[in-house]
């Protein structure tokens, strides 16, 4: 918990600056750690960790925002999961048809859902509502654009 | 009281001259000073008094909060029964140790294969000193405890991208850092840019204090030397008979340290929640779950799902699944309710009380967290790098690697905390993948710090909260915007039921939290049921 908040107070600049570095690295290994086969620790190279530094996700484009960051909860196939209580599917969801919602969901958080949303960039959030718009059984019109995300932001808690 | 001028006062006469003459508060600060007063709102063992006249209470959560209440209360004289959906007592307190079985939401499912008596603690894995409640019934219920080590000076600090990736010992870091900064403000004073600030008199003591605290030298200079050695230790340690002294070692450079970032890792030390001492549970902290648990003959019902609680003028009814008997819904019903269900659970649930309460239900988003447990045919970090307890931290995604505190020095096999992430984009991403690559990753990570990874390693599990069926989360993650407008919603009593957790503490993702949270619920509730 509070080992958090020094990482969490790095500037802004920090954050950019430690992503750029590794941004064209995480390109490429993001996806190969999005597959399911057996990975080999040898085929892991160490200098080029597929994952986030910091505390904005590195990832891009919808489908491995989706599949390293909402999978998380909502399951790699987007069918969510029940225990206790449940991760709802996001797969043929008719509350997928409101961007408003999901905007909302990403960029607030939803009940006990965090705002995983302040910490993508608007063109994230755009490309990883467009993809789960498209997908798992989902087929809405009308993508939204990185600054109609901005405007969400601006208008909702989240605003950095 | 550092004068002692009044020593034939009595307390409480000292005590009632203090607060007549300047107030309460003066005396409250007066009696911290003294020592009477705690820094906690931790009393001692709560007094419920009154005759509740066998009124009965259903809690929902056998964790810590579910199973103090029950414990209190009905040593108070009420009726209790805990509906808990684990086929365990004791929560997110929870240990894993070989043998265990654990399957997470999506249905992947672990084999912890660690030898005998090594373990891995999952959730809470180490209890400040000031955490007067928990430390009260461990004494109470017989739980031992043993120091659990957060620093020690030889474990590491590293960053991917300082010092070549190469890790650093806490030590020089520590001393280094605070030795540099000694000799730029001993320089600064001693040049006169201080004197503003600082009068004659102080100036003296202060470069006093610099040269003593900061290892300088007499002319207040840091550099390689008797006094910066006895600080960071040497590049060869002294010996015996010959050719034993010892050879001092170079200080690292400020400017190194502050680009290195590595002054970040120091916080870890010095936070209040983090100060020695620490304690932990010899053999897990699950012996503190376990030990609740049997203060509760027959109070507790496993494998119970709740789905439904509905209250009325009368009392409560809580409808659950019985997991046990392959999921057939049964109702209880009682006077009262206590739930300490996670609100991640709590907020899907249909449940009648007032809408601020449930706005307030709604209103916290869990956090997600990971950390793993490696283990290693041999306790190499002792063994090779001398590092016996205490927490390496890195800005890898595994953020940490700690060295168990037991067993020190034994040789034989150890069980690593091979990384722990609290929110982030790290925890998302390790929870989204399976469970073996995820061990693998932290495996490959923690190879960067300590080479004898790649070869010692044997078996691993790793616990991803997002994922625990139990909880959906971690825990409560309040912001201070929510906190402010729902917190005190939460913990009302809300006609007959009443909440506790860590989630309705300040103390959150802390078990004292749940204990405090759980001790205050249940006092309010039981003036309510004895005013009924």
């Amino acid at each position: 918990m509070t080992e958090t908040n020094s990482t969490r107070s790095r500037s802004r600049r920090n954050r950019h600056a430690m992503r750029k570095c590794i941004e064209r690295i995480a390109w490429a290994l993001v996806a190969a750690g999005a597959v399911a086969a057996p990975v080999l620790a040898d085929e892991l190279s160490s200098k080029t960790p597929a994952m986030s530094r910091g505390w904005e996700f590195a990832e891009r484009g919808g489908a491995d925002l989706l599949n390293n960051v909402c999978a998380a909860c909502h399951q790699p196939d987007a069918k969510g999961a029940i225990r206790a209580a449940a991760y709802p599917s996001l797969a043929a969801d008719t509350k997928l048809a409101s961007t408003d919602f999901l905007l909302a969901v990403l960029l607030d958080g939803l009940r006990g859902m965090p705002p995983v949303g302040s910490m993508m960039s608007d063109e994230q959030v755009a490309d990883v509502v467009n993809y789960v718009r498209t997908h798992f059984g989902n087929s809405y019109a009308g993508a939204v654009s990185a600054a109609e995300v901005s405007a969400a932001r601006r208008s909702t808690k989240s605003a950095p | 009281m550092s004068d002692g001028a009044t020593p034939s006062l009595s307390r409480r006469r000292l005590l009632e001259l203090v607060g007549a003459s300047v107030g309460g508060s003066a005396t409250y600060q007066f009696m911290t000073r003294l020592g009477f007063a705690s820094e906690s709102p931790y009393r001692g063992p709560i007094k419920l008094e009154g005759d509740p006249k066998g009124a009965s209470i259903i809690i929902l959560g056998a964790g810590l909060a579910g199973m103090t209440a029950a414990i209190e209360l009905r040593r108070a004289g009420c009726k209790i029964n805990i509906l808990e959906y684990n086929l365990r007592p004791g929560g997110r307190n929870w240990t894993l140790r070989g043998g265990d079985v654990t399957t997470e939401l999506g249905g992947a499912t672990q084999h912890c294969e660690f030898d005998a008596g090594l373990y891995i603690n999952p959730g809470p894995w180490r209890i400040p000193y000031h955490h007067h409640a928990i430390l009260d019934y461990c004494r109470r219920f017989g739980v031992t405890l043993e120091p659990f080590i957060q620093l020690n000076h030889n474990a590491f600090l590293h960053s991917a991208t300082a010092f070549d990736g190469k890790p650093q010992r806490i030590r020089d870091i520590k001393a280094d850092f605070e030795g540099g900064v000694s000799e730029l403000l001993a320089k600064a004073t001693r040049k006169g840019a201080l004197d503003e600030a600082v009068s004659k008199e102080d100036r003296e003591i202060l470069l006093e204090a610099l040269r003593s605290l900061g290892a300088l030298d007499k002319d207040f200079r840091y550099r390689a030397g008797e006094a910066s050695a006895a600080y960071r230790g040497y590049a060869k340690d002294p010996g015996g008979g010959v050719e034993a002294a010892p050879i001092n070692g170079d200080p690292i450079g400020l400017h190194d340290i502050l680009t290195s970032r590595l002054w970040r890792g120091l916080q870890n030390f010095l936070l209040y929640d983090f100060q020695t001492t620490m304690f932990q549970p010899v053999g897990g902290m699950g012996r503190i779950g376990e030990a609740f648990a049997r203060q509760i003959p027959n109070g507790i019902r496993y494998g119970a799902k709740v789905i439904g609680v509905t209250q009325n003028e009368t009392g409560v009814t809580v409808a659950f699944e019985d997991l046990v008997a392959s999921g057939a819904v049964q109702e209880v019903r009682a006077d009262w309710c206590v739930c300490t269900l996670p609100l991640t659970i709590l907020s899907q649930i249909p449940l009648n009380v007032s809408a601020r309460m449930k706005a307030a239900i709604d209103a916290v988003p869990y956090a997600s967290a990971v950390k793993f447990g490696l283990q290693f045919s041999r306790r190499f970090w002792e063994e090779d790098e001398h590092i016996f307890g205490g927490i390496t931290y890195t800005d890898l995604p595994i953020r940490q690697i700690s060295y168990p505190c037991t067993g020190l020095n034994a040789g034989g096999k150890g069980v690593l905390l091979g990384g722990y992430t609290f929110d982030g984009p790290n925890s998302y991403e390790f929870t989204a993948m399976a469970p073996a690559e995820r061990v693998k990753r932290a495996v490959d990570f923690g190879a960067q710090i300590h080479p004898q990874y790649r070869t010692e390693f044997e078996n691993g599990v790793s616990v991803a909260w997002s994922r625990v069926p139990f909880t959906l989360g971690c825990a409560g993650d309040w912001s201070d915007e929510a906190r402010s407008a729902h917190y005190n919603d939460l913990c009302q009593i809300d006609g007959r039921i009443v909440l506790a957790g860590e989630h309705a503490s300040y103390i959150p993702a802390w078990q004292e939290g749940a204990i405090l949270s759980a001790l205050d619920a249940i006092q309010r509730l039981h003036k309510r049921i004895i005013a009924s």
